[in-house]
């Protein structure tokens, strides 16, 4: 039997690294050179901010909802999810799970009312009948907040996928290849602007997806398409045994871990629909019919991806076994990349491996542009000069503060390097559920909402889940914290989404009662119509 | 901040159009006078619009009450009832498998039930309430 084989072969590389650098390497930089090629001819003009920022709204609905799963699923849901069920089975699961069922909120709440109120961030919404300056800036604030966060996450998986897949190892040389990727998704975003990265997006998500599907298909054939087959197998080869097939592995040790366990669930669900990045590609389509139409084609996309995972996951545990995955050198996030090798052999871990950075490279490209345009947007344009910014200057300051957090995700990704991944990016998911999902909803359904309650919400939302982080075990107090010889970790949950969320929610109507400004009945009846018609566009 | 353009000065045309930069200034917000585009107060007291309120909210708000009731319930049996979740159905699938999968179903299910809903019973109500505000004078 060739798995059989292929065993041998994969301890003789050790648990350094396996599979062919050189052919890693090489598809990835075919990747690299497709999409650089592609974000070329098509970024034509990038001079006015409608161009820039929202690729024209010219995308159609499928394009769109393919650039949103690329988007979305991130190294995390590759790399993480299928490490996690490998590890800890069913309490894996859940990650895809929240994070599926949180588009429903999108679609529900969220997409259309957002793309007929708004032109290219988060903060148009939001500022739109509120007092513009102080809305804007708290829009911005945990825009940046959560882009750089998220980006963090994605950043500190390079490290780990390079050290597995390219058999770097000092940590010199995994910053050059951190750094050659940070350069290249800069440039991405520079020429390609949002039409670029989306196209970027576009591939990633169709390559993804189909090399997941493909691993899935051959690993079912090779339990004769029987998932009971593999499950049961998958347990055999699993430290944990057949608990791998129920909840509980990770998160039912004690009470504590079960509360952390929910407020982890909430946080996904209520995240996605406040995430800027999320936000912003609802302006690249024309209306909000197409914005639908995206929505119904990422959660497509996703429900495939997911299920996907679920296979990968487990089969990972059933063909590598959770031992040697925990002794390679990606701990978890190894998973994948061991099963392609078990399966198909170099080339399909060179296939796996390049796809992998291809999700960090877009992501981190996504992002950038999002919190780039926050700033010049937001900040630039409508703080600093009064909404009448220069002509050309605010995608001029959009490309300068590109740069900016490019630079800054790449010295970010160098010092995260080696944190856990799917974790970071749970964090960025309860930051955006408490941030901005509590002053979305308000502002589109609640009529006495206000300037004071926007702000309380916000801020309140921001503040609180920063401040329980900082105060959590992840910062403190345990070995695996980033601090681990102090303890103040007086919050014993490391996801703070059971009471950030309800905070901002609380944070938002108190501010709203309190507030001295009335909200504008005038503007909230515009507001009103046009999320619901698309009239005024 | 050193240079501000005086409130005076004409603001600068940008390439987009007189709308172009966001939705900073929306006409209602310029005070008195007539404000350009439709009037959105007229249109928000109209009957086609209220109907039009009226049904998405009687649709998605209990739709979303219910998808986050069943996650919930979903979350909240994994996280105390670990047992019941572990209990083979048939070969090593696991009831909470099958939960887990039934909550990638309804997601789909959901999806698709509102895109349809949209099309023949939303959009055409908003197209109405749309066309009866552009003719408005």
């Amino acid at each position: 039997m060739t798995t059989r084989a292929l065993i041998p072969l994969a301890q003789d590389t050790g648990p350094t690294g396996v599979g062919d650098p050189v052919l890693n390497t090489a598809v990835f930089a075919g990747f690299v050179l497709i999409t650089l090629y592609i974000v070329y001819k098509v970024s034509g003009r990038n001079s006015s901010a409608a161009d820039y920022y929202a690729a024209g709204g010219r995308f159609t609905g499928v394009q769109n909802g393919i650039a949103l799963s690329g988007d979305f699923l991130s190294a995390a849901s590759f790399l993480g999810i299928a490490g996690a069920i490998a590890i800890n089975g069913y309490d894996g699961f859940l990650y895809s799970i929240g994070f599926l069922v949180a588009w429903l909120v999108n679609l529900l709440l969220i997409a259309e009312l957002v793309r007929n109120t708004g032109r290219f961030t988060m903060g148009d919404v939001l500022a739109f009948r509120m007092r513009q300056r102080p809305v804007r800036a708290a829009a911005a604030t945990s825009t940046l907040v959560i882009s750089l966060f998220y980006m963090l996450a994605q950043m500190a998986g390079a490290g780990a996928v390079v050290a597995l897949l390219l058999d770097v190892h000092g940590s010199g040389g995994q910053a050059v290849v951190i750094t050659v990727v940070g350069l290249i998704m800069i440039f991405y975003v520079l020429v390609g602007g949002m039409k670029g990265t989306t196209w970027v997006q576009i591939i990633k998500a169709a390559i993804l997806i189909l090399s997941v599907v493909l691993m899935t298909v051959f690993l079912l054939g090779k339990f004769g398409f029987s998932l009971s087959a593999l499950l049961e197998q998958a347990a055999t080869n699993n430290a944990k045994g057949e608990k791998v097939l129920g909840p509980g592995v990770q998160y039912g040790k004690t009470s504590t871990t079960t509360l952390d366990f929910i407020s982890l669930a909430l946080a996904l669900v209520l995240g996605a629909a406040g995430l800027p990045h999320v936000l912003m590609r609802f302006y690249t389509v024309p209306d909000a019919r197409e914005a639908r139409r995206s929505v119904v084609w990422a959660v497509g996309t996703m429900t495939v991806f997911y299920t996907a995972t679920l296979v990968i996951g487990y089969g990972a545990s059933a063909l590598v076994g959770s031992e040697r995955i925990l002794d390679s050198t990606g701990r978890e996030n190894a998973a994948a990349p061991l099963l392609a090798f078990e399966i198909g052999g170099t080339v399909l871990l060179g296939i796996v491996a390049a796809v992998a950075f291809a999700t960090i490279l877009a992501v981190v490209a996504g992002l950038t542009i999002t919190a780039s345009a926050s700033f010049a947007h937001d900040v630039y344009a409508n703080i600093l000069r009064k909404g009448k910014p220069a002509p050309g200057s605010e995608v001029k300051v959009a490309r300068i503060t590109a740069v900016v957090i490019g630079v800054l995700a790449i010295v970010g990704g160098i010092l995260a390097n080696g944190q856990n991944v799917a974790f970071l990016v749970a964090l960025a998911f309860a930051f955006a559920a408490s941030a901005n999902l509590s002053t979305l909803l308000y502002s589109l359904f609640w009529k006495r909402f206000n300037t004071s309650g926007t702000l309380w919400g916000m801020y309140g939302g921001l503040g609180s889940c920063l401040l329980l982080v900082v105060l959590s075990p992840v910062v403190s107090g345990s070995p695996t914290s980033i601090v681990s010889d102090v303890d103040f970790a007086v919050f014993p949950l490391s996801n703070p989404g059971i009471v950030s969320i309800p905070v901002s929610f609380v944070c938002g109507y108190l501010g709203t009662l309190f507030g001295r400004e009335k909200a504008d009945p005038a503007l909230q009846k515009e507001m009103e119509v046009r999320s619901l018609t698309g009239l005024g566009r | 901040m050193t240079e501000v353009v005086p409130p005076t000065s004409a603001p600068p045309r940008r390439a987009g159009g007189a709308t172009f930069g966001g939705v900073d200034r929306p006409p209602a917000a310029r005070g008195a006078g007539p404000a350009p585009g439709p009037d959105y107060a007229a249109v928000h007291a109209s009957a086609a619009f209220t109907g039009l309120r009226r049904r998405f909210r009687r649709f998605v708000f209990p739709v979303t009450g219910l998808f986050l009731a069943w996650y919930l319930t979903y979350v909240l049996l994994a996280a105390y009832a670990p047992d019941l979740m572990a209990t083979r159905v048939a070969g090593s699938i696991t009831v909470g498998l099958l939960l887990g999968l039934g909550q990638f179903a309804t997601t789909l299910l959901i999806t698709l039930a509102y895109t349809r809903w949209a099309r023949t019973r939303l959009d055409p109500l908003a197209a109405e309430v749309r066309a009866a505000a552009e003719e408005a004078p």
